[in-house]
């Protein structure tokens, strides 16, 4: 997969390096040291995985014990536009799992998974925390709300602009 | 110098999204050409609690309330409001159409709302430390440091009744004496704002709309308890509410109020944020320290609990947010004037993110005792578009569904307890009679299968097993021994799981099986979903004498199931269609209907 032979060309940056450095010898600091990862390259790319482990002086087995055990960690690149559906209760109530299915055809893309031009990955959340927008969709942190069908096709034109 | 009015902007998630930026923004250029900006002062607030009608901005000295505010609104309320007094009747709430309400106190949603956790949500600027200390911020821990001894705070807040607000309802005080009274040394205070519960967002917005009351209630229990190292375990998914934590944090270190010597008390006491990443079983204690402490996110048999050994093997308090944002009025006001407030059994009150089916969804806080009536129809407006109460969901995935019968229950641990549900940590989901209850339980053991961590088996295959036989019986092929096997599922995982997440991730089927029987009956016996929402019980018809045979059924059908000539009626073959509900969304004469 063309997104594999991607991830081997990451680099550790030295901004990276620098915040391990920092907190290497603090007690518990794996899971902040992986945030830092991911934020870096919006994944936990192999190559830095096994970096980080020998920085760290952990093995790789028991990073990637905790990036497969939590949801947030992702080992694949995502799209350039991250598209996260809400199905928190309130959402799911009032038709999130349609919006979901709406996003889906649209993109002609499953949960989870990214466009063949790398632009979208569609990805289901639990619970945004703003019940009172239900349903709610997120795009790269700006949100969307009291969404129905008819709005996605919007949404997504208005992204693909920006290009 | 005074200013003469005051502009708050409700800085929440909701209201933020939906423009309260830009509104702020706006606010600052009009009130400049207005001449006024050194007369009016602009104040980006906490979460206001009214989310349905954001953004919201509150105009204080006079309180009035305009709601669903947008940018271009502004300039109308600086021209007509803030220079000619006069208030602009469009934007406020008008619930019957009849009669303008213009002030919060006249708003029927904040009418029997009582505030203590929330008591600077929507008042402060939650970024100004100054803000928080005017209204008497930071004064709990002088009197804590210098009058008090750590025993006399645990028993302060023994007397004061308080119960862990994260849904067990441990007392407060009582996890203080066990960590206080183990041997000194390192000791840890935690604050859980793991916050995973779908549909609640209550401690976000305690976080995000008053920061400094949880950092000086972890303070007043590291005083307490002989912790001088505090950890605040934050969902990586509020980045508003970490960014405000760090803030607050910053400002509060500046000013001698965390680090050595407090106060020149010679107390030390430190606070460190530390990210989830996405497990709600991160919210159950021993699984937060695990995860904390680096390691994937599993619980451990208790005892020994948290309080003897915790966070590295050292005794740790773990509280939630809203339990410690309690904490610093407690000791302000005393432990006598709080426990007054509430019910014999649980005292104080209940923050709930009120959502799903009702007309005001929003961020309340009622006093214990207030019944789930008053929440869902005098607080919550009623139900939306007319429909019929069916259920209320408390305590989220853990939790129990509540019928009609009990909406005169007064809210306590006790007695929801007793109607098969729990307090949870404050989600109150609302339904009407579009929900399905098989569908419900399937959503929220859905949820908890895949949260599951593995750990041990009942949580494991039991919550597998259920949902197998929730599939079963929503796709028509249930049979009434699947309610017998479930049955059994549900009291091995209640008995033989090993946290929280297990014992309870059982609740919601129990509670739909004890009042919603009749319901799982119509799915096995008539293979029949009231609700339509078990797709595969639906079955789309097309009325003859409606259909005029236009063919757009005929061509949006992806299975090529509807058949027929043009301008004759159509009809559906039940064996080819899929049940997706294409046709009847695209029929312009209401020819299609299912049932």
């Amino acid at each position: 997969m063309s997104e594999q032979t991607a991830e081997h060309n990451e680099t550790m940056t030295p901004e990276l390096k620098a915040f391990i450095e920092s907190w290497k010898s603090k007690p518990g600091n794996l899971i902040m040291v992986l945030h830092q990862v991911q934020q870096t390259y919006g994944y936990i790319p192999r190559s830095i995985a096994i970096e980080t482990a020998e920085l760290l002086g952990v093995p790789l087995a028991k990073i990637y014990g905790v990036v497969t055990f939590y949801n947030f960690f992702k080992l694949q690149k995502a799209g350039k536009y991250i598209v996260q559906v809400c199905l928190g209760t309130a959402c799911y109530l009032r038709g999130g799992d349609d919006i979901i299915k709406e996003f889906e055809s649209q993109l002609g893309v499953g949960l989870n998974a990214t466009t063949p031009d790398g632009m979208f990955s569609v990805e289901a959340v639990r619970c945004l925390g703003c019940c009172g927008l239900a349903p709610v969709a997120v795009v790269n942190g700006e949100v969307h709300g009291k969404l129905d069908k008819s709005m996605v096709a919007g949404i997504i034109e208005k992204y693909r602009k920006l290009g | 110098m005074a200013y003469q009015s005051y502009v708050l902007i409700c800085g929440g998630t909701a209201c933020c999204s939906g423009g309260a930026d830009g509104i702020a923004e706006e606010f600052g250029k009009r009130l400049a050409l207005a001449g006024l900006a050194d007369k009016v002062q602009v104040v980006k607030t906490g979460c206001l609690g009214f989310c349905e009608q954001g953004p919201i901005v509150k105009i204080l000295p006079q309180g009035t309330f305009y709601v669903q505010v947008k940018k271009d609104d502004v300039g109308e309320i600086v021209s007509e409001h803030l220079v000619k007094g006069r208030v602009v009747q469009r934007l406020c709430y008008d619930p019957s159409q009849a009669k303008k309400l213009v002030s919060e106190a006249n708003i029927p949603f904040y009418q029997k709302q009582y505030r203590i956790v929330l008591r600077n949500c929507g008042v402060i600027d939650p970024e100004k430390i100054d803000d928080y200390i005017a209204r008497d911020g930071y004064k709990a821990i002088e009197k804590v440091l210098f009058e008090m001894t750590p025993e006399q705070v645990v028993e302060e807040m023994l007397k004061s009744g308080l119960r862990g607000r994260g849904g067990a309802g441990f007392p407060t005080g009582m996890k203080w004496k066990f960590a206080q009274q183990q041997p000194k040394g390192q000791k840890y205070m935690v604050c859980n704002a793991d916050e995973g519960d779908p549909g609640a967002y209550m401690d976000r917005s305690t976080l995000e709309g008053d920061p400094h009351s949880v950092l000086e209630a972890m303070i007043i229990a590291g005083y307490a308890i002989g912790a001088t190292k505090g950890f605040i375990y934050i969902r990586a998914e509020y980045p508003l509410a970490i960014h405000r934590l760090q803030v607050a944090i910053a400002q509060a270190t500046e000013l001698g109020l965390l680090g050595k010597d407090i106060l020149g008390s010679g107390f030390d006491f430190e606070i460190e944020l530390r990210f989830g990443a996405g497990a709600f079983v991160c919210g159950e204690e021993t699984a937060l320290l695990q995860s904390i402490e680096g390691n994937r996110g599993m619980p451990r048999p208790r005892p020994p609990f948290p309080a003897v050994k915790g966070l590295w093997g050292r005794p740790t308090v773990i509280n939630n947010v809203e339990t410690l944002a309690n904490v610093p009025v407690i000791i302000n006001k005393g432990a006598d004037w709080f426990s007054k407030i509430g019910t014999a059994t649980t005292k104080g009150t209940k923050v709930f993110a009120l959502t799903g089916k009702v007309n005001n969804s929003g961020l309340i806080e009622v006093p214990m005792g207030t019944t789930l009536r008053e929440i869902i129809f005098d607080i919550g407006g009623g139900i939306r578009g007319g429909h019929q109460f069916k259920a209320a969901q408390t305590g989220g995935p853990s939790g129990g569904i509540i019928p009609p019968q009990f909406l005169d229950t007064p809210i306590d641990y006790e007695s929801l307890a007793k109607i098969g549900s729990i307090m949870g940590s404050g989600g109150l989901i609302v339904m009407d009679e579009t929900d399905c209850v098989v569908d419900i339980a399937k959503f929220y053991l859905d949820f908890t299968v895949d949260e599951s961590c593995g750990k041990c088996a009942p949580c494991r295959i039991g919550g597998r097993k259920l949902l197998n036989y929730l599939n079963k019986i929503s796709s028509g092929r249930g049979t009434e021994q699947d309610i017998e096997d479930m049955r059994q599922i549900c009291d091995a995982m209640n008995k033989a799981s090993l946290c929280g997440l297990g014992q309870t991730a059982s609740n919601p089927v129990r509670s739909t099986l004890r009042y919603f029987m009749d319901e799982y009956m119509e799915h096995i016996r008539d293979k029949k979903c009231r609700s339509a929402k078990c797709s595969r019980l639906v079955t789309y018809k097309i009325d003859a004498a409606k259909c005029k045979g236009c063919t757009m059924c005929a061509r949006k059908c992806p299975a090529g199931a509807i058949s027929g000539t043009v301008k004759q009626p159509h009809v559906i073959d039940q064996a080819k269609c899929v049940k997706c509900g294409a046709c009847e969304a695209t029929c312009k004469f209401g020819a299609i209907s299912h049932g």
